[in-house]
């Protein structure tokens, strides 16, 4: 067994006081592993500061205290070797999808980078549009540049921040799907956000569920479910109604949990 | 063009419509100098006639190259210079603060204020108008290029890190990409404002031009008929200028920065 891929210690984050009001305490002692070659979902409350958990890890923005090693090194910036995919789409407007997917790879072969990107272009399903220009694509289709473009980067460690948090039900369901599928073949460690719990149980291996703000992790639920996941499945509702319940939500609407 | 929407505007309406205008313009003009015995006033057939005159004198299109020549280089210098700067103001925020001030006074100063300026350091030469344009256009491309690059999405320049680029690959890669469409827009009124100083300065500072052909043809003979000629051609280069720089609005690299027209 491999060192974990992301471990976070006792981290703490605080956002510094703006004019007339007071610091905002967003995490609060969060503890949490990943390991190699697991897909690990975060789920919480929205606002709850999961987005930030995943900013630091990824190397955006530095914590107030703590510590988060990524195979084995403390996180200082971002680094080509972990990707991420960001919720209001990072592909390059300016760039055609066979650009965008080769972005990465600038530094290879014409050849070689040529391959690499036929081969991703495929598995995401844009076969067809390696000239088109993200203007003239679907959301979705956006989104599966936006993944091809990591996956084409060769990343050991891919974060995902709500990557379908815009797209309409079914096209999520789809992008789960192929996630999925691309992620059985590639084998690589993915760290998802999202605050959606159907999406979480769909996805993942583990789900760390996160409490409101200040956040810190309340559990960490296995769903240990085989896939392709039957979302009938008795293990997938009683999963999906754990996490339900560790949020502190009711499945009845209008009931309310002290 | 060729999807959705509604099409209420069609080929044939596009130029048919305008046309009309034109003609009814024409007509009206035509009328109204007619009917108030303006005789200092030319009709549309005199000027017409006077642009006639011009081209057979050969100065018509001596005076168009000369004007266009300065404007070309006061404007290709004006980008050269405004659009890296722009690009480094917007992104150093030090330098920003340092120099911002100094560019919002500068700014709102008519570029005809200068003239005086300009031709006690120039003279009567191609180099005092040249400048002039400089100065006009120079300004509202730098602040084009400052404003595209602090509002640029910082989703792009976090992707962008994320691959590795630093520095000058950076820069050439995203910053000036991302940018590129509003700086576009910037030379678009840039050079707008270009076309309409250089005729003010030519007025003045030089002896060639149509700014020059107008301001002469007042004063050797009061020919009012070549006057409105050569507003008539300054409009219609004008126009031109402003159709040509258009078209690098539908470039592909580009055409994503500008609300969907299409």
């Amino acid at each position: 067994m491999s060192a974990p891929a992301v471990v976070v210690r006792n981290l703490w984050m605080t956002f510094p006081a703006k004019r007339h009001g007071q610091p905002i305490a967003v995490l609060e002692n969060v503890n949490a592993e990943v390991a190699t070659g697991e897909f690990v979902c975060i789920v919480g409350p929205s606002g709850c500061g999961k987005s930030t958990l995943l900013n630091i890890i990824g190397g955006f923005v530095r914590a107030t205290r703590g510590e988060v090693m990524v195979e084995g090194e403390p996180v200082d910036g971002p680094d080509p070797r972990r990707i991420f995919v960001f919720q209001e789409n990072g592909v390059f407007p300016w760039l055609t999808v066979s650009e965008n997917i080769g972005f990465g790879v600038r530094g290879k072969k014409e050849e070689e980078r040529r391959r690499i990107v036929r081969h991703y272009t495929e598995m995401v399903s844009l076969t067809g549009f390696e000239n088109a220009y993200p203007r003239e694509l679907s959301g979705g289709m956006r989104q599966r540049v936006e993944i091809a473009r990591a996956l084409a980067a060769n990343p050991d460690i891919i974060y995902m921040d709500e990557p379908f948090g815009a797209l309409d039900f079914i096209t999520r369901l789809k992008m789960r799907a192929d996630l999925t599928r691309i992620w059985q073949s590639e084998k690589k460690t993915i760290l998802f956000v999202t605050h959606d719990i159907e999406e979480a149980v769909q996805l993942a291996d583990r789900v760390v569920v996160m409490s409101q703000r200040p956040a810190t992790v309340k559990e960490v639920i296995p769903v240990g479910l085989p896939r392709p996941r039957d979302l009938d499945s008795h293990g997938y509702l009683e999963t999906r109604d754990r996490i339900f319940h560790s949020m502190g939500m009711s499945l009845r609407i209008g009931e309310n949990i002290a | 063009m060729e999807l959705g929407g509604e099409k209420t505007v069609n080929g044939k309406s596009r130029i048919v419509l305008p046309l009309c205008v034109g003609v009814a313009v024409l007509l009206v003009w035509h009328i109204a100098v007619r009917i108030s015995h303006s005789y200092l006033t030319p009709t549309p057939l005199e000027v017409l006639r006077g642009i006639a005159e011009l081209i057979q004198k050969g100065l018509l299109f001596k005076y168009m190259a000369a004007s266009l020549f300065r404007v070309t280089c006061g404007f290709m210098l004006a980008v050269v210079i405004g659009v890296p700067a722009g690009l480094l103001l917007g992104w150093f925020q030090l330098a920003f603060q340092a120099f911002n001030p100094m560019l919002q006074i500068l700014r709102p100063i008519s570029p005809i204020a200068w003239i005086p300026l300009a031709i006690s350091w120039f003279g009567i030469s191609d180099a005092a108008p040249i400048f002039l344009i400089f100065l006009a256009s120079v300004f509202p491309i730098a602040v084009s290029a400052i404003a595209a690059v602090q509002n640029m999405q910082p989703v792009y320049l976090r992707a962008a890190r994320n691959f590795g680029l630093s520095g000058g690959e950076l820069f050439r890669q995203v910053i000036f990409r991302a940018s590129l469409p509003q700086i576009i827009t910037g030379i678009r009124i840039a050079l707008g404002v270009a076309w309409l100083v250089v005729v003010a300065a030519e007025m003045i500072a030089v002896n060639s031009g149509l700014g020059y052909l107008i301001i002469d043809a007042r004063n050797a003979g009061k020919r009012y008929d070549l006057i409105v000629a050569g507003m008539v051609m300054i409009g219609l280069i004008g126009l031109v200028l402003d159709l040509i720089v258009r078209q690098l609005e539908k470039f592909d690299e580009v055409r994503w920065g500008y609300a969907s027209r299409e």
